[in-house]
């Protein structure tokens, strides 16, 4: 035991005397979350839109004024003909525009069809979907408002409610996200790095040419980074609470418990990738392409997964950060308890569990 | 004597506060093998960094082949060979391939390359290993091939760092042979050993001690100065009073 | 009882490899200074790993203090001492980090075997807050040999300790390692200097993974089989190129200043001078001399 304790000091040791990947280790979270919170979020604030007005009436006015003010939107009125309209979009000045027909309110008064024409840059789809929605959403409710006063009734109204996250602000959806980023990128590559170091410069060697038990050699590596990871966690959690205003909803200790458990699991990949490569390159590529790609493109914080096809969806299960994914989402965001992720702690446990049989099986007493 | 290819002239190399090569003077003939000897951290490593080029000295002079190594280090380049003993040749690429690859870099034209290629496997007795890969030859093999490699574009001058260390003692004297050809031919060979047994073989050697130049003569000259019966006694008087280590 | 004993070992690395090991057989007795001597490539390390159970032989028993090397890997491991040819301690961690580590790595003490390594440790010891990678390469030795060393192992394995290592500072290891010698520990050292042979007790000379001779080293100079001698005086082309030319010369080399001619019994100290003088080496001068370990080894290796 005391072997071990020293073992784990002298791990310690090498985390803390690299200043470089310390600071890695610990700007890494707090850079992401900043960068996912604030500079990638898809919540759009004052974006351009041009108004072409041909009505010039009552409506219309209220409308733009509406428009205007909401913080969305800084509209830029100008009477450009469809030319001159599509130059703008395609010198990318403009995002979105807003056509009023003629004679818009008194089509509006005597029950026709009154349309306003919503046209976006879909080059991107992400922006372009948003705003055609706040726009939309914008004029509905102004429709809606105007019902009380002005009869008759017309047209469909579309009613969206978006659950959980009201504002439809990014942040919420992006710590889960970047929570399960930080750990995987820190465990993973971290200790599968680590190992392989070991190997690469020799120590390893040495190492087994003496009583010390090679699992142990394991354990001890892991220890630390489950510590840091511990770390990392924490100060997310805090930057969350109150630099992005989400704080945690639910139990903070079944999240934090649900953290050490996704913690586990990154370490024992981590030493399954270690026990497979010989080289610290090798495991540094495994660890990014093999992991942080599809931790990215399959824990659903991006890229929705509902929307892939079916076999992308089926590779998905198999990412375990998706199931920490939708564990964190629903402790911390909806604020549910251990009842609405039993299901993801299993299969978890489960990953983890396996990856840690095949790794002690694998893990090689001899060279070669 | 015509002009020295190798002229250092007060050659120094500071980090911070240590003297690694501490102004060593010094002239290497046309066609000479010299042998650099010194004790590990003596400061040779530094020197023949700055002689090929690789590293600017602090203070001093050096010309190599007629260029002066601070301000043409590429010219120098051109017209110098390098091995060592650690890196020389791409251990996954072909015997072919890496003769015509390190051709290629000192720009030899394909026909010219082609017939340089069939000279040294000919010479080298290769011809039957041509498309093996060199991790898979021996370490004699590989060092004679490096060597050959490093002169293939006619050089005037090879930097050769350790070249034998470990290699068998048939391999090691037929390895001397190339060194002996080479000069023959007119290529200057500057070469570093720890055997000293090699150190007799030179024309010349010098011997440096704690970043200077210790002594600097023929091998019976500096047998017969020092009172020793062979270099390796010369080199253990010279180094045993060093002060530091690497 | 013998510390190491090697029967018949073989291994290769992968199907259609020439063995690195090839059926090697010889025994190290207690205490002794055995010196393993071959070139880069010979099997040295490949041996090295197997009998410190790193590696398991495809064929062939071997036992390092009685213990087999396949069997009781685990009770060997906790009492022979390893340094591989690389130098493997942490670099980021300080010398006395390190030698605490190794200690702590083998259930000793640094206080415990101390007398063991104090000579040693002591020269290293103005630098003991240095990180390991600071030092220069003869510290660096130094120190992975005090690691190798704080459990005071049994048996000694040294992986080519000196190479690349300048002639004084490996007369100062081997001087060390005759100090060890006398403290009772069995080493097994490696070598390509074939001139550091004389200061074991005993050598094996290995080319290509197979065991040439093993012997103590007068035993094997003794044993050389011809007349040799000493040629020297004059250009070591032109004496070399005459003395191949010699029907009763069997070989000769360059040795630093002199070549070495081996010949047959017929072939006499005047009768070379003599033939060199007609040959137009006036200047040459022949003297019988011992044939060195290098020399043992050029006529074993020629002979295999």
């Amino acid at each position: 035991m005391q072997q071990l304790a020293l073992f784990i000091r002298k791990e310690f040791i090498h985390v803390l005397r690299d200043r470089r990947t310390l600071l890695i280790l610990f700007g890494m979270p707090v850079m992401q979350i900043l960068i996912f919170g604030f500079a990638l979020s898809n919540e759009v604030k004052n974006a351009r839109l041009v108004v072409v007005d041909h009505g010039r009436d009552v409506a219309t006015t209220a409308l733009i004024a509406r428009l205007d003010a909401s913080r969305y939107f800084e509209v830029d009125q100008v009477a450009l003909s469809p030319k001159a309209l599509e130059a703008a979009f395609r010198r990318g000045d403009v995002k979105v525009a807003v056509v009023f027909p003629a004679r818009f309110y008194e089509r509006w008064q005597h029950g026709q069809e009154a349309t306003v024409q919503i046209i976006a840059d879909a080059s991107d789809p992400n922006t372009a979907n948003t705003l055609t929605q706040y726009v939309s959403a914008i004029v509905y409710d102004h429709a809606s408002e105007q019902r009380g006063v002005q009869a008759p009734p017309y047209g469909i109204r579309v009613e969206t409610r978006m659950l959980y996250n009201p504002q439809l602000e990014g942040a919420p959806n992006y710590v889960p996200g970047v929570m399960a980023l930080v750990l995987m990128l820190v465990c993973v590559m971290m200790t599968a790095v680590s190992i392989v170091r070991e190997k690469e410069t020799g120590t390893l060697e040495v190492l087994l040419v003496s009583p010390f038990r090679p699992v142990l050699v394991i354990v001890a590596k892991a220890v630390p980074y489950l510590l840091l990871s511990l770390v990392n966690v924490g100060s997310i959690l805090m930057l969350s609470t109150w630099a992005l205003g989400v704080p945690v909803q639910g139990n903070l200790f079944l999240l934090l418990a649900e953290s050490v458990l996704f913690i586990t699991t990154c370490l024992s990949l981590g030493i399954f990738i270690s026990v497979q490569t010989s080289s610290q390159q090798v495991a540094m590529l495994i660890s990014l392409m093999g992991m942080l790609l599809p931790t990215i493109l399959f824990s659903g914080f991006m890229f929705p997964i509902e929307n892939m096809p079916v076999p992308l969806q089926v590779i998905s299960n198999l990412v375990p950060a998706k199931w920490y994914y939708i564990i964190v989402k629903s402790i911390m965001i909806k604020g549910l308890g251990f009842a609405a992720v039993w299901k993801e702690t299993l299969i978890l446990a489960g990953m983890t569990a396996g990856w840690l049989i095949i790794s002690v099986k694998r893990f090689n007493i001899r060279l070669a | 004597m015509a002009q020295p290819i190798i002229q250092a002239d007060k050659l120094t190399k500071r980090f911070g506060d240590f003297v690694a090569t501490d102004a060593i003077t010094f002239d290497v003939a046309r066609g000479e093998i010299f042998g650099f000897l010194g004790a590990n951290g003596a400061g040779k490593t530094t020197a023949m960094r700055m002689l090929c080029g690789l590293s600017t000295p602090s203070s001093g002079h050096a010309q190599v082949a007629g260029f002066d190594v601070a301000t043409h280090p590429e010219d120098v380049k051109q017209n110098i060979g390098y091995m060592s003993q650690k890196f020389s040749l791409y251990e996954n690429l072909t015997v072919a391939e890496n003769i015509t690859f390190f051709g290629g870099i000192y720009g030899l034209r394909n026909p010219v390359l082609r017939e340089k290629r069939e000279q040294l496997l000919t010479r080298l007795g290769l011809h039957d290993v041509a498309g093996k890969h060199v991790g898979s030859l021996p370490l004699g093999w590989k060092q004679k091939l490096a060597f050959s490699v490093a002169i293939l574009h006619d050089p005037k001058i090879v930097f050769l760092d350790e070249p034998t260390g470990g290699v068998d003692p048939f391999t090691r004297r037929q390895f001397w042979d190339l060194l002996y050809h080479a000069a023959a031919q007119g290529i200057t060979v500057f070469v570093t050993t720890h055997y000293m047994d090699e150190a007799e073989y030179c024309n010349r050697v010098s011997i440096m001690v704690d970043g200077r130049l210790a002594a600097l003569d023929t091998p019976r000259r500096l047998k017969e100065l020092y009172g020793a019966a062979s270099m390796d006694d010369v080199f253990y008087t010279l180094a045993r009073g060093a002060q530091r280590g690497e | 009882m013998d510390a190491i004993c090697v029967e018949n070992i073989t291994k290769a690395y992968g199907k259609g490899q020439s063995p690195a090991v090839d059926g090697i057989s010889f025994s190290v007795g207690a205490g002794e200074l055995f010196g393993l001597i071959g070139p880069d490539g010979a099997g040295k390390t490949t041996l090295f790993r197997i009998l410190i159970t790193l590696l398991l032989p495809d064929a062939g028993h071997a036992t390092v203090g009685g213990l087999d090397i396949v069997r009781e890997y685990q009770k060997i491991r906790s009492t022979v001492g390893y340094m591989p040819g690389k130098f493997s301690l942490y670099t980021d961690l300080t010398v006395e980090e390190n030698l605490h580590f190794f200690a702590s790595v083998f259930n000793a003490r640094v206080s415990d075997n101390y007398s063991l390594i104090r000579d040693l440790y002591e020269q290293i010891k103005p630098f003991k807050d240095r990180r390991a990678g600071k030092l220069s390469g003869g510290m660096k030795q130094k120190l992975a040999l005090c690691c190798a060393l704080i459990h005071r192992p049994t048996v000694l394995f040294l992986d080519e300790p000196t190479t690349g290592v300048d002639p004084v500072s490996r007369k100062e290891f081997w001087d060390m390692l005759g100090r060890l010698r006398s403290e009772g520990i069995t080493i097994l050292v490696s070598t390509p200097y074939m001139d550091e042979a004389a200061r074991c007790d005993r050598i094996a000379l290995i080319q290509q993974g197979h065991i040439l001779s093993v012997d103590t080293p007068q035993g094997l100079r003794a044993g050389y089989p011809h007349p040799l001698y000493a040629v020297g005086g004059a250009p070591m082309p032109a004496l070399l190129q005459r003395l191949a030319g010699h029907p009763d010369v069997v070989s000769s080399y360059a040795f630093g200043e002199w070549a070495h001619a081996a010949g047959t019994t017929t072939l006499g100290e005047g009768v070379l001078q003599a033939y060199l003088r007609d040959a137009g080496l006036p200047e040459a001068i022949v003297q019988a001399t011992d044939a060195t370990i290098e020399d043992c080894f050029m006529d074993l290796m020629k002979r295999n």
